[in-house]
């Protein structure tokens, strides 16, 4: 939709032509969000796409996303064959509440920033061990883990005036085996829980929830728990407070089916011998 | 910025926060369409560089060097105030064979979208098409358009009745060319944008418009002090006093999170939303009244003070003035036909409040004419209501005022209402200026209307042989602040449900109570859906009590012709058995159902099978009028004057079937003009399904009438016995020679119907389901209906009909949700937290057709929009119940609602 109170857009070319940040900025990345709502607060867009980010980069530390990486371009990968992890890519973007068109697009940036707990690239970027980098005002940068970036509905870790530039899913992550479970009130609706199973070549087992709850969670196991370990780790780290509550779903649903479905990704990846 | 569009360049300067979708609109491109603005229903869609986008999302200045394709340049390149290309896309050629559309909003980005698909996606069009929402269709017909699947009859044949004949509009719709209610409106009309309330209940105590005033731009602030001081209702019926006048254009006391506070009018949208923001109101808040069931207490805050009066359809019989209308009757005994049943059963059943989800949202444009009359072009499903309504608020003279209807975006009875054009008419004749208002889909669930919320207690006893001997209905309807529709829809709701079945005894009570809400109003069904999903799920148990098969429960307790119909009262009415069709319904349902009971569920899935049926009369109670005037013109074709709006309904063609049939003409030489109040005298409007069996029988006298007039002029011409001349194949046979049409003209004759006596229609739909019973989630694995539409005109249009209304109950049964919270403000103010089905929401329905012929309705035809809308919940929910044990009282049926109920293994809400 028209953002009428929109006066200026600044389309910078590089980092030092980025603007001093000031109340009313808002940056732009697809856009597919910031046009899709009333922005009365906001009077000067900082279009990031300007500053011609290469997409993606796959180096033998891992995989490299712009934060203007669209979803499109990402679900185009051709990933190395012992990237096992890749099928996570697939279905975290059909995962998008969106359409394909939305896809061509939505970024990688812009979901993890908008911080929904729904957000399916937070889910891909957290299973995966992504380590977000931050540029800062003051010329540095930080970086920080997923689930240290997102922080809660539509609150993320940016102080004002940063900017998210990256993130970096580690080579480690992405040749471990996975297993994918997500469910919705309607078909294709918004996530109501999204979990992500991971499962490395020494056994090691991590489970990460998200969209049921109000930020991602990832839990760490050196060894495969059984199934009251993993159900009482869950019930330990997820306080009931922590289920999302919204018109995509009651928290009490969600909660049983973040049990349900953490146990089925629990069993796929028991059941299999180790890569 | 320089960029191409449809293949010619076009120069412009977007504006730093515009979006392409209007930047194209500005620029003529009107096939562009607004839906939702916020890249949740696809009607915006284009090409960009050949890659389908959501060109509402997409900030304007991204176009440049680009190339933008729209729906009018999809088959080549053409300019805005050009006919487009001669030859159509391959995919609009599908949408038109397959008549892939029904009111057509949506259809442009549809094909944009669908041209642009690889095969894999074509094999999956539930993921394909989920950023494209089509509210009418139900999606089958899109389906098969994109499969290539051709349904127009293209043959020639002798009468176009019960022939599958294309929209009139077809070509305009597949080609963006279709004009809708803003398409193309006047270069210099301002723009109005309304400040909206946040209080559900207050008194506005001052408003000060001085820093709106300064915003550059502003031309005018109107708040209730510039108000008419009359009051009317938004609900708008052929006898206005049916509903309560208890609305100002602008009141001081807000009664509702999202009523108008004020209004400003502008130069721009961005001027009048600048103003709007710099109002400053002091607000005087009061008690609000949120909950249904505390309005008639005793200390309940009043919503309404004592001096508005109600409607006097279903008028309050007590003084509460929180009561809006009430229905109280009883037959029989039903105290004793408790006393005597088997078996007795009793639940209160709730339905939530669904919006219609109209993809074109409200919106109206206004100027003077030449001679100074003011015309309204709206999208309304009452031109003629909405003109008198405005003449009677405005003091203005009947023919000082012409509304017109441009095509309609879909209506669902939301366009039943006039929540547009006063406040357009009250700034033009404050600017003397052309103005335009168009809703956001923000507004249009913040502030349009509802489907009355409702709570229904049914109680319901039977003998051991399956006979009924009592049935009771406890009705609270909630109609919000206001109270739009509040009699008609508790009168209509309590009527047919009970009607429809033969039980001496029978008791209803009935209120409509008012809360301090978003108001509810006309919604198809307008009622019925709401006590139907109560009585049908009732006795689904008692069938199951007694072990009697549900279809042949209804066969032994439904009413047949030589049965009085009668609801809660022996009151004379107008109703009578047409025609009937309800046997043959359940019959083929029933066959169908065994023949195929669709597929296996998967391992894990509980499957279980549910029906329902539903009567309706064919057309509403207390008169419904129109009139129609066919004239055969100079150039030897016909044209057809009518008052109805076309917004997916079909009335268009089924009007120039029924002209073309009566005058023994090709459906090709007929043209249909409707929905201007300059056409004819009076049409009450397209709603309660009358677009046929009111307006169409008005258009068959006037065919007949001409008809006879133009064998009269060919008998003067020819010296020849009217009955000796003959219309064939467009010549007129006389004896001493043909006599080509255009001899004949001009010729005009009128016909009239006054929607009186009424017929009953019947819809019988069945479900067999598959839920999950630890996630609560549900698939419908085949889905049969049967109605008796009595002839069926266009049998591809009635089945598009029964198809959508279908699709858009299963929206209300399993996913729909308006949300209030507990300071009255809607929750779901966008597509993507308020769920209409998409096309993966909805299964392939089978829609079966009795075969009767009515002896009310035009060439035998009854009423098929709303009515199939009414039996799917029960249906839905009687399936449930049969897979899961789990009897659920209240849609939405959503999964994080039946994995409570079937955890629970017991009945309750979920």
């Amino acid at each position: 939709m028209d953002l009428n109170t929109i006066e200026t857009v600044l389309r910078p070319q590089g980092r030092a032509d980025l603007p001093d940040w000031r109340n009313g900025d808002a940056c732009l990345a697809g856009g597919t969000w910031l046009f899709s709502e009333p922005q009365p607060g906001t009077r000067r867009l900082v279009d990031l796409t300007a500053l011609g980010w290469t997409p993606h980069a796959i180096t033998p530390e891992g995989l490299t996303l712009a934060a203007t990486c669209t979803i499109a371009q990402l679900d185009r990968l051709e990933l190395p064959p012992d990237w096992i992890a890749a099928p996570l890519v697939g279905q975290c973007c059909r995962a998008l509440l969106g359409s394909f068109k939305i896809w061509n697009l939505a970024t990688v940036g812009g979901n993890l920033c908008m911080a929904l707990p729904a957000g399916p690239m937070t889910a891909l970027a957290a299973a995966l061990e992504a380590t977000c980098t931050v540029w800062a005002p003051d010329g540095g940068e930080r970086h920080l883990p997923v689930t240290e970036f997102v922080l809660g509905p539509q609150r993320n870790a940016l102080r004002p005036g940063e900017i998210l530039r990256s993130l970096v899913l580690p080579a480690t992550a992405l040749t471990r085996r996975t297993a994918f479970r997500r469910i919705s009130l309607s078909p294709n609706g918004r996530s109501g829980a999204l979990l992500i199973g991971t499962r490395d070549s020494a056994g090691a087992f991590a489970l990460t929830i998200t969209a049921s709850i109000r930020r991602p969670v990832r839990l760490a196991f050196a060894n495969m728990p059984d199934r009251d370990a993993l159900g009482r780790a869950i019930a330990e780290t997820i306080p009931n407070e922590l289920y999302y509550d919204d018109v995509h779903g009651t928290p009490d649903w969600r909660q049983h089916m973040t049990r349900h479905l953490a146990e089925e990704i629990r069993a796929a990846l028991a059941d299999e011998a180790s890569a | 910025m320089r960029l191409t569009i449809n293949g010619h360049v076009h120069d412009g300067a977007p504006r730093p926060g515009q979006c392409l979708r209007t930047y194209l609109r500005e620029a003529g491109w009107f096939g562009v369409k607004k839906g939702c603005d916020a890249g949740d229903c696809g009607a915006c869609t284009i090409h960009l560089d050949g890659e389908p986008v959501h060109s509402c999302l997409l900030p304007a200045f991204r176009a440049e060097g680009r190339s933008v394709t729209t729906i009018e340049g999809l088959a080549g390149s053409c300019r805005p105030e050009e006919p487009g290309p001669e030859a159509l896309h391959p995919m609009q050629a599908a949408f038109l064979a397959a008549q892939g559309f029904q009111c057509g909003f949506c259809t442009a980005g549809m094909i944009m979208t669908a041209a642009a698909l690889d095969q894999g996606q074509k094999r999956d069009l539930g993921s394909a098409l989920k950023g494209n929402l089509c509210r009418c269709t139900g999606y089958r017909a899109v389906r098969d358009a994109i499969a290539g699947v051709a349904h127009c009859d293209t043959a020639e044949a002798s009468d176009p009745i019960g022939r599958n004949l294309p929209a009139p509009a077809a070509p305009q719709v597949v080609t963006g060319r279709a004009c809708f209610t803003l398409d193309a409106p006047p270069a210099d009309a301002l723009h109005l944008k309304v400040l909206r309330s946040p209080h559900a209940h207050a008194r506005i105590v001052a408003i000060d418009t001085a820093d709106a005033y300064a915003v550059p731009g502003v031309v005018a602030v109107l708040t209730h002090a510039d108000s008419p001081q009359r009051r009317f209702s938004t609900g708008r019926h052929q006898d206005p006093r049916d509903d309560a006048a208890d609305t100002m254009v602008l009141d001081p006391i807000l009664r509702f999170v999202g009523q108008r506070v004020a209004a400003v009018v502008a130069n721009s949208v961005a001027a009048a939303e600048a103003g709007c923001r710099a109002l400053r109101v002091t607000y005087e808040v009061r008690p609000a009244l949120l909950d249904p069931d505390q309005a008639l207490a005793a200390d309940a805050p009043k919503v309404h003070d004592p001096v508005d009066k109600p409607g006097i359809d279903a008028p309050p019989l007590t003084r509460h003035p929180n009561l809006a209308a009430e229905v109280h009757g009883e037959v029989g005994d039903v105290a004793a036909g408790f006393a005597i049943a088997d078996v007795v059963y009793e639940n209160t059943f709730r339905s939530q409040r669904v919006q219609h989800v109209a993809l074109e949202t409200h919106g109206c444009v206004g100027w003077r004419d030449p001679d100074g009359r003011l015309t309204l072009r709206t999208s309304s499903q009452v031109p003629f209501l909405t003109r008198d309504a405005l003449c009677d608020l405005f003091g203005l003279e009947r023919d000082a005022v012409r509304v017109v209807c441009n095509r309609v975006g879909g209506g669902f009875g939301g366009k039943q209402e006039m929540l547009t054009e006063d406040l357009v008419t009250l700034a033009m004749l404050r600017t003397g200026r052309p103005v335009q208002w168009e809703m956001t889909r923000q507004e249009q669930f913040t502030a349009t209307t509802t489907r009355h919320p409702m709570r229904v207690t049914v109680k319901v006893g039977a003998r051991k042989d399956g006979r009924l001997t009592a049935i009771s209905l406890a009705v609270l309807s909630e109609t919000g602040a206001y109270g739009n529709h509040a009699g008609g829809v508790i009168h209509h709701g309590c009527n047919e449900v009970l009607a429809a079945y033969a039980c001496p005894n029978k008791r209803v009570d009935g209120y409509a109570v008012y809360t301090n809400t978003l108001p509810s109003g006309a919604f198809r069904g307008y009622g019925l859906s709401q006590t139907i999903f109560a009585l049908e799920s009732a006795l689904d148990e008692v069938a199951r009590a007694l072990a009697i098969d549900p279809f042949d429960l209804r066969r032994i307790n439904a009413v047949r012709p030589g049965d009085p119909m009668v609801s809660n009262s022996l009151e004379p009415h107008d109703v009578v058995y047409g025609s009937y069709g309800l046997d043959q319904c359940l019959d083929l349902v029933q066959r169908a159902l065994r023949a195929d009971p669709g597929p296996d569920p998967e391992p894990g899935w509980r499957a279980g099978t549910g029906m329902a049926m539903a009567m309706i009369d064919t057309i509403p109670p207390r008169g419904h009028h129109a009139d129609a005037q066919v004239s055969l013109d100079p150039d030897g074709r016909v044209t057809v004057r009518v008052g109805t709006a076309e917004f997916g309904n079909g009335t268009t063609t089924v009007h120039r079937q029924i002209a073309a049939s009566a005058l023994g003409l090709a459906p090709d030489r007929v043209h249909v003009a409707g929905a201007d109040t300059d056409a004819v005298g009076h049409d009450t409007g397209a709603y309660g399904s009358t677009g046929t069996v009111v307006a169409g029988l008005a258009v068959l006298r006037a065919s007949e009438a001409l008809a006879a007039l133009t064998r009269e002029r060919a008998a003067e011409l020819s010296g020849a016995e009217p009955v000796a001349c003959r219309l064939v194949g467009d010549v007129m046979t006389t004896p001493s020679g043909p006599l080509a049409l255009e001899e004949l003209g001009p010729l005009a004759a009128r016909g009239r119907a006054d929607g009186s006596p009424r017929s009953v229609a019947f819809n019988v739909q069945a479900f067999r389901v598959a839920v999950h019973p630890v996630s609560g989630e549900i698939r419908i694995l085949r889905s049969i209906h049967a109605a008796d539409a009595g002839t069926v005109i266009n049998p591809m249009q009635c089945r598009g009909q029964v198809e959508g209304g279908v699709a858009q109950a299963i929206g209300a049964a399993l996913y729909e949700d308006l949300a209030i919270d507990s300071a009255g403000r809607v929750v779901t103010q966008a597509l993507r937290d308020y769920h209409i089905p998409a096309c993966a929401d909805v299964p392939e329905t089978e829609v079966l057709f009795a075969n009767t012929h009515d002896s009310v309705g035009p060439l035998g035809a009854k009423s098929m929009s709303e009515s199939p809308y009414n039996p799917v919940a029960a249906a839905l929910g009687n399936a449930i119940r049969d897979a899961t044990g789990a009897r659920l009282t209240a849609t939405p049926f959503a999964p994080d609602r039946i994995f409570r109920a079937v955890l629970a293994g017991v009945s309750g809400e979920g």
